[in-house]
């Protein structure tokens, strides 16, 4: 291995501990002997796969519907055109009227409802984390060490917002460098290339989300570059290794009943739900960089986001979080879980649309910030269920 | 057992009504005994008119000032901000500093500006030095963005000003101002903004002033360019919200509108905190020198109370540039939000001008309790300051200076967390020495900006 021009080699050894402590975070299983399957139970594989397979059918339905194919090579001039857009495509004039979220929360819940455990295991609770945001007086000092985990240890008091965006980038082991850019305009130049359907359902939940949203219509345009971007990054495709989840497949043109012909769709084998954008949303308020904004959603999703819209049996999965957030409910507020049952009114239903966006959109820009501090910081989704479980406190807002 | 307040309201405005009912308040006319009046701007005119022999008494207070206009007249507000900087420059004020380009460091928060037809000679001559600069066309007292369009060639203002001095018939509608266009903006995603800032003036002189902390900014709809062929595109231009009401783009769930709060939370996040927290601090100190730079023509009348809506653009260089003030900012709600704020904004307003719900007297000067003014903020207070200042002398233990240097050296130190914590407990006391109007204070907020904290430690 080469040294960097500039670093020294005590630099560089840092950043080589960073980079084998993500990478180990990344893969829990790496020392065990025999390589885990991608979901251990069976029951929760299958709903999985029908649920994969419900929502390719519904996207293809769309496409049938609309008379539109999954994807189209744009032609020169259209391509030109969105190039010359690329930054205010806010503008861009499209008829999205006939075009729908392919799934929403509630489709999702339906899905998490009818799982059912042949074995009726013990489900374990997890730590309920203390939500006050505290502030570090003295950052500076992590940030100038720059060891990953010293970032994450002082992460779960909560960053400063002057210094969260560098404590993220160190956190997830993120560096914005000439490769990382050149990526970036590859991924943008596949964008202009090619036309998905998946862009349309992007420029859709842009529309019905972030646009709508008083916090984060500044960022619209932004939004579009980066979920574009996003859609045709094969690099997302990684994290099916360990998650429960197949990317969808689609064959090409004329070459039906082939399995040469199949390829994944779209490109980076994760379609979006009523609501994606949010993820990416609260980023805007640190990162102005759209490369820098771009890789640390890329991170973020796939270490963690995607668990909260696949059915898996991951301790921090969406299936594990609604039965923590019931177990919570419970013994926090045993008086509103009972009034809600006499009521046959279902926590999960008004709280599933919170879990599955990370609450993005549904708290304030800076509480959401704090809130993923802790997620980064303990590596855990666990703490939205705990937040989900405070819900009286957050209907109040 | 209080006595009912009686107020009186000549505009049909649903916000200031609603709040005067849930205050339990009586509707009076306005020929009869009323205690608050919130009146349109002609009324104002005919109260205070010494012809018709008006007399307030102890008991009456009333939302405007007689010369509010000095303020928020376009023209006005220029010739007394010149006037005010000059007569600092001659009492040799530290605030008068020019750097070496000739230009004031701390006073230059408004754009160049020029009164037509009257300074025409002038502006153009500064307008041949920068051939290549682009002006703002602006009536002088409308508003909402009405008569307002963009030049860059004087040519263009001679077509439109030849048959208007012709016009001698209407010399009220043919003043119009010309200001330097602020042409580098700061840009969130792509799109120009303006800050809209809600002030409570209590009085002039001494100077007495709060700063709503609800303020929104208004963005445009399109993406901005400076480029001449778009120099036309008003949605590109002017943030109104009366002017992007019109564009397509236009969204009625937000309206443009952002808290001044995310915009804080974005400039700490992109930008880091000391930036975010030196513009703010230069918004307030903006405020307090236009106030103070009107301060000698307005009328001095213990009944007045005035709410001025702000409006600021930010550079990209991070600096706040005057814009206007409105005297009578739209109290009309364009979505929910607005609604709420706006709502907010005028029972904050009676929070601190008629403490505990109570009868107003304008003799006994009752000022309202601090946990007990909403979203209002005490940033200039000169009678007050002038006491903080004594005390501090008097007492080792007074703590106000003492804090006040302690955020400083934290914040020199990097320890900014721990003095932000500090500072919103005492908040308004920290703001009263930063920003007081007293020459001595000033002189420390000039120091504090060039030469760290030094000098405040050893004034102290």
């Amino acid at each position: 291995m080469v040294c960097a021009n500039g670093s020294s080699f005590e630099d560089y050894k840092q950043k080589l501990q960073n980079a084998i402590y993500q990478y180990l975070l990344k893969h829990p299983d790496i020392r065990e002997p025999v390589k885990q399957e991608k979901e251990p139970l069976d029951f929760v594989q299958k709903a999985q796969t029908n649920w994969e397979r419900r929502i390719f059918k519904s996207l293809n339905n769309m496409c049938n519907d609309l008379g539109i194919a999954l994807s189209r090579k744009r032609p020169v001039s259209e391509q030109k055109e969105l190039e010359a857009k690329w930054t205010e495509l806010g503008t861009e004039d499209m008829d999205l009227s006939r075009f729908r979220p392919v799934y929403s929360p509630r489709d999702f819940l339906e899905v998490l409802m009818s799982v059912r455990n042949p074995n009726l295991s013990q489900v374990s609770i997890g730590v309920d984390h203390c939500l006050q945001p505290s502030k570090l007086s003295c950052m500076f000092p992590v940030l100038e060490s720059y060891q990953a985990p010293l970032a994450r240890e002082y992460s779960k008091q909560g960053c400063p917002q002057n210094l969260r965006a560098e404590m993220w980038a160190l956190i997830l082991g993120v560096e914005t460098t000439d490769a990382s850019r050149l990526q970036f305009e590859h991924l943008k130049a596949s964008v202009f290339l090619h036309d998905l359907i998946v862009d349309k359902l992007i420029f859709k939940d842009i529309n019905l989300t972030a646009s709508n949203d008083d916090q984060y219509f500044v960022f619209e345009d932004l939004l579009y570059q980066i979920l574009l971007v996003f859609s045709r990054d094969t690099a997302v495709l990684d994290h099916f290794e360990y998650s429960s989840a197949n990317p969808p497949k689609a064959h090409l043109r004329g070459g039906r009943n082939n399995e040469d012909t199949l390829v994944i769709y779209p490109p980076n084998g994760v379609i979006p739900f009523h609501g994606f954008s949010m993820f990416v949303c609260p980023l805007c308020y640190i990162y102005e960089d759209p490369v820098t904004l771009y890789m640390v959603f890329r991170e973020l999703y796939t270490l963690y986001f995607y668990l909260l819209h696949t059915v898996s049996s991951h301790p921090q999965g969406i299936l594990s979080l609604c039965l923590l957030f019931e177990t919570l409910l419970h013994e926090l507020d045993p008086h509103l879980t009972y009034h809600m049952a006499s009521k046959e009114i279902q926590p999960l239903k008004v709280v599933i649309k919170w879990l599955m966006r990370a609450f993005s959109g549904y708290l304030s820009a800076d509480q959401i910030l704090l809130l993923w501090d802790r997620i980064l910081a303990y590596n855990s989704l666990e703490i939205l269920a705990g937040v989900g479980a405070r819900m009286d406190k957050i209907i109040s807002f | 057992m209080a006595e009912t307040v009686k107020y009186c309201c000549d505009l049909d405005i649903s916000v200031v009504s609603a709040n005067f009912e849930k205050r339990g308040w009586s509707p009076v006319g306005s020929d009869e005994d009323w205690n608050v009046y919130w009146a349109s701007v002609l009324t104002i005119r005919n109260i205070f008119n010494p012809e018709n022999g008006y007399k307030l008494r102890e008991r009456q207070i009333i939302n405007h000032f007689p010369t509010y206009q000095e303020l928020t007249r376009k023209d006005y507000i220029v010739k007394n901000i010149n006037r005010y900087r000059e007569e600092l420059d001659k009492q040799g004020s530290p605030l008068a500093e020019k750097d070496n380009m000739g230009k004031y460091i701390h006073l230059d928060f408004i754009p160049l500006t020029f009164a037509l037809p009257n300074d025409y000679n002038a502006f153009a001559e500064v307008f041949k030095k920068n051939p290549t600069s682009t002006w703002i066309m602006k009536p002088c007292g409308k508003s909402q963005g009405i008569g307002i369009f963009l030049i860059n060639k004087l040519s263009q203002l001679k077509k439109w000003s030849g048959p208007l001095q012709n016009s001698a018939q209407n010399p009220i509608t043919a003043t119009y101002v010309v200001s330097r266009y602020i042409d580098n903006p700061l840009l969130i995603g792509g799109k120009k903004f303006d800050l809209r800032l809600y002030i409570l003036v209590l009085s002039f002189k001494p100077l007495k002033v709060y700063l709503y902390k609800l303020g929104f900014c208004r963005f445009c709809q399109l993406k901005y360019t400076c480029n001449m062929s778009d120099l036309a595109n008003m949605f590109v231009h002017l943030t109104n919200v009366s002017i992007q009401r019109q564009g397509d783009e236009y969204n009625s769930v937000h309206g443009g509108k952002w808290t001044i709060q995310n915009l804080r939370l974005y400039l700490e996040g992109t930008q880091g905190k000391e930036v975010a927290d030196k513009l703010f601090s230069d918004i307030k100190s903006l405020i307090i020198h236009s106030l103070k730079a009107t301060a000698p023509v307005m009328i001095r009348d213990k009944h007045c109370f005035e709410c001025y809506g702000y409006d600021i653009i930010i550079s990209d260089d991070l600096k706040p540039w005057l814009i206007e003030v409105n005297a009578s900012p739209s109290l009309l709600t364009t979505t929910d939000n607005d609604r709420v704020l706006k709502h907010e904004l005028v029972d904050d307003i009676f929070k601190v001008m008629c403490p505990g719900n109570t009868v107003p007297n304008v003799e006994t000067d009752r000022t309202p309790d601090e946990n007990n003014i909403g979203n209002f903020e005490l940033i200039a207070d000169e009678l007050e300051s002038i006491d903080s200042e004594q005390c501090s002398k008097n007492s080792v233990h007074g703590g106000k200076w003492t804090i006040q240097n302690l955020r400083l050296y934290l914040e020199g130190t990097q320890g900014k967390e721990v003095a932000d914590k500090l500072f919103s407990d005492i908040k308004s006391l920290i703001i009263h020495s930063l920003k007081a109007t007293a020459p001595v204070m000033i002189r420390d907020k000039h120091c504090f900006e060039c030469y760290g904290y030094d000098i405040i430690i050893t004034d102290d």
